[in-house]
């Protein structure tokens, strides 16, 4: 079945989901979700034209210069590198998120910006380099004094509370990404038939479904 | 653009209908199927779950991935065009009230994203001022309501189960989905405290019920709006059909301005602003149906005036804006340390709680008058902006695959941190009943107007020691839960009387009701037993207005079942020509 076919079934309301997911092969239903020509932009979404023209808005105008953008994908790398399950945050791109999302939300322009300021100038006293520039172990030095909220020495706070949200908004970009669910092993977002709780799943937490639940709830066992 | 003239449609309908959410599309359905001919206006723009819903797209298709924007404060997939603010469209707030507005601008309104949690009012819920004094009886009963609960439960589908308690009567039900983990971890720690968990009832079609509609493939997405029509929202499942009848003419980006009427005082028609065009246009009809949403709708009466009507329309009484009432609510997270490491597969089941707990307590034993229910929420939910937001308060707090690590950190360890925490997150909201009182009202403002020149309302409401002490004893029923099960609270934990036990601003929970209430004196209330205007007897409220009191149970249902009621009336009175 071929994404447009599959599409199209899914919007005629007389089919049964049965129908549904019996056309739809396990690794062709993918297609129906995960579209890799869609590119991360508002249109593929319905939108109310008020919409529209503010995300037009937004997306006019760069925030970060290129050196900023140099420091945050340095960062983003940091809190999440390529490791054996999944990529890095760049990989992801990360870093077009993070610059997209504080023209959308204008209150992290602030922290983020005086936050890469601030990391700049730690770097220029030590190092007498702003950090981008700096050795990778340099660069190291200076994250590990942020990036440990409850050890961090006080003269460092402003940066702990910058690394924080770069460590929020890195995570909630990459996880957010088609690398990142997979990574986090989210299964869902596609037709299906919910059955309950799997077998083996409830055998671990030593739980079991009551009588008067399997004989109520809907089932989709195979008679 | 030349000189503003009025623009009148030279047909004379038999209604018009202001507004298509829950009511205005019951209303619709009804009368157009009865062979009537129907103006509905719409202040927002046409919307087709089928073609327009954001179901089962990735949170990467949002550039703000799915994080929230003032046109969609449920987040950027949600099925509801505006809410708590739109341009243009501004109210005002009288002393330190603290009232939140929620207006949808769309076909359906404010159903295409709804919970869809379809509750029944029970034989108390209509008589609560004879049980505790407070407020006021309804001039029906359960009795008068169930017949038309039971036809909506037919018609538009209702999943649950026959439990046979007094006050949540028992419906005509599709078979629930089963538990998810986390809630069969909520049943039993909740029932060993005494707190009763069972299957929730919501409208969603777990088996297909006609050819017009598909069934429920759980993506857990019922905020979105359901391409397949599995679930209800007055576009997909009300006005969409209805407008295969014929007999309804729809008009949508029209902002109703006034209810006409003339030397006799009967209702005429309605006029509106057009806004693509920004035209003013008047239609006429042998009745009106108000179905704007409870505050909207009092808004257009208020401002309907006339030298007949200097008080605003249908409003001998005084009382139109007033006894205005929300759902109280007040929540807490909490993460389950059993649930870390999970074995992954596909929860997400249908969009919504699979279990809930309705009210199990004698108020009479305890020092508030009214009851609430609890809703669950957690498990692997799609990662959308926000998505483990603040790991740096978890990470150092439990061991991770036997580890203890230092909070917060950077790198392939913190990966395997997001990795164990998902799916462990639990969550719960009481939802409640305020009390209806006359002292907490809306009012046209004196000065303010919207851009279409429309006088905005000015809200004056608080809650009382009722509310807050409601909200304590949820916060407390939460902690034993959340302790029972072993769980940890995350998030609400602490509130306390420095901020009203977390109870969340009126208007919060977009239940809002009471402003055109109903009652048999006319002295006391605008609508009569069949939501009628006292006053002016071809004029109808089919939304939230006509509530005397809500119950502790989200109010979508009785809307529908008392719109279903008036609009039969309407069908069965223009025939013996009475409303004219």
């Amino acid at each position: 079945m071929d994404r447009r076919n599959s599409i199209k079934a899914l919007i005629i309301g007389s089919l049964s989901t049965g129908v549904l997911i019996e056309a739809c092969k396990p690794d062709e239903k993918k297609a129906i979700v995960n579209d890799p020509n869609s590119k991360v932009t508002g249109p593929t979404i319905n939108r109310m034209k008020e919409e529209e023209e503010h995300y037009k808005q937004v997306i006019a105008s760069t925030f970060f210069t290129p050196e900023e953008m140099a420091t945050i994908t340095i960062l983003a790398d940091i809190i999440i590198p390529k490791d054996e399950i999944s990529g890095s945050a760049s990989d992801a791109k990360v870093p077009d998120f993070i610059e997209f999302i504080v023209k959308d939300m204008p209150e992290h322009q602030v922290p983020l910006r005086g936050g890469l300021r601030w990391l700049d100038m730690r770097s220029l006293k030590k190092f007498e380099k702003p950090f981008k520039n700096c050795a990778h172990d340099q660069q190291m030095q200076l994250v590990d004094e942020i990036a440990w909220p409850k050890k961090a020495k006080p003269e460092v706070m402003p940066g702990v509370a910058f690394f924080n949200l770069m460590r929020n908004l890195t995570a909630t970009g990459f996880y957010t990404s088609e690398m990142g669910g997979k990574d986090v092993g989210y299964i869902g977002n596609a037709p299906n038939q919910w059955n309950g709780v799997p077998a083996d799943v409830l055998k671990q937490y030593n739980l079991a479904y009551t009588e008067k639940e399997l004989k109520e709830c809907v089932n989709f066992d195979k008679v | 653009m030349g000189d503003l003239q009025i623009k009148k449609q030279p047909k004379k309908y038999d209604a018009i209908i202001v507004g298509s959410g829950a009511g205005g599309g019951m209303a619709a359905y009804v009368l157009a199927n009865a062979g009537l001919k129907v103006c509905l206006i719409e202040a927002g723009p046409m919307f087709d779950p089928k073609t327009d819903s954001n179901q089962l797209k990735n949170p990467w298709e949002s550039p703000r991935r799915g994080a929230s924007t003032k046109y969609r404060p449920f987040g950027d997939f949600d099925g509801c065009y505006w809410g708590w603010e739109i341009d243009g469209e501004p109210y005002i707030h009288k002393g330190d009230t603290k009232w939140e507005w929620w207006r949808a601008r769309m076909l359906g309104g404010r159903t295409n994203h709804w919970g869809r949690i379809s509750l029944r009012f029970g034989p108390k819920d209509f008589k609560r001022r004879s049980i505790d004094g407070l407020g006021d009886d309804w001039p029906i009963g359960y009795d008068d309501v169930k017949p038309y609960y039971d036809k909506i439960d037919q018609m538009l589908g209702v999943f649950g189960t026959n439990e046979g308690l007094p006050n949540d009567p028992d419906g005509i039900f599709l078979p629930p989905p089963k538990p998810r983990l986390h809630e069969l971890f909520i049943k039993k720690a909740a029932t060993n405290i005494g707190v009763p968990v069972i299957p929730s009832r919501l409208s969603i079609l777990t088996k297909q019920i006609n050819k017009e509609r598909g069934q429920c493939f759980f993506c857990a997405q019922c905020g979105r709006s359901c391409k397949v029509y599995g679930d209800f929202s007055a576009s997909s499942c009300l006005v969409i059909p209805a407008l295969k009848t014929g007999n309804i003419d729809l008009v949508t980006n029209a902002m109703a301005r006034e209810v006409l009427t003339n030397n006799e005082g009967l209702a005429t028609g309605v006029s509106y602003v057009n806004k693509d065009d920004l035209q003013e246009y008047q239609v006429t009809g042998k009745t009106v149906i108000l179905a704007a949403s409870a505050c909207e709708s009092a808004r257009l009466l208020l401002n309907s005036k006339s030298r007949r009507f200097p008080n605003g329309l249908a409003n001998s009484s005084n009382v139109v804006g007033k006894y205005l009432h929300d759902s109280t609510g007040a929540d807490m997270g909490g993460i389950i340390p059993e649930l870390f490491d999970r074995k992954r597969y596909n929860e997400d089941g249908v969009g919504g709680m699979h279990v809930y707990t309705p009210w199990w307590l004698d108020n009479k034993k305890l020092d508030f008058p009214r009851g609430y229910h609890i809703e669950y929420g957690g498990g692997f939910g799609m990662p959308v902006y926000g998505f483990n937001w603040g790991i740096e308060n978890l990470n150092g707090t439990y061991k991770i695959k036997g580890k203890q690590k230092e909070a917060g950190g950077y790198g392939a360890s913190l990966k395997e941190d997001y990795r164990y925490f998902f799916g462990a997150h639990i969550g719960m909201a009481g939802r409640g009943e305020a009390i209806a009182r006359e002292d907490s009202l809306c009012e046209i403002d004196p000065t303010v107007v919207d851009k279409y020149g429309i006088p905005v309302l000015r809200f004056d409401t608080k809650y009382t020691d009722y509310e807050i002490k409601q909200a304590k004893h949820m916060k407390e029923t939460f902690s034993e839960i959340l302790h029972s099960m072993g769980a940890i609270t995350t998030w609400g934990g602490d509130d306390g009387p420095h901020n009203d036990y977390g109870l969340h601003p009126p208007g919060n929970i977009i239940h809002e009701a009471g402003t055109v209430r109903m009652g048999n004196d006319p002295k006391k209330s605008p609508l009569n037993k069949w939501s009628q205007a006292h006053d002016v007897k071809n004029l109808f409220c089919v939304d939230g207005g006509p509530f005397v009191s809500q119950a502790d149970k989200n109010i979508t249902w009785t809307i529908l079942a008392l719109s279903m009621r008036t609009s039969e009336y309407i069908v069965d009175q223009m025939k013996k020509q009475n409303l004219g």
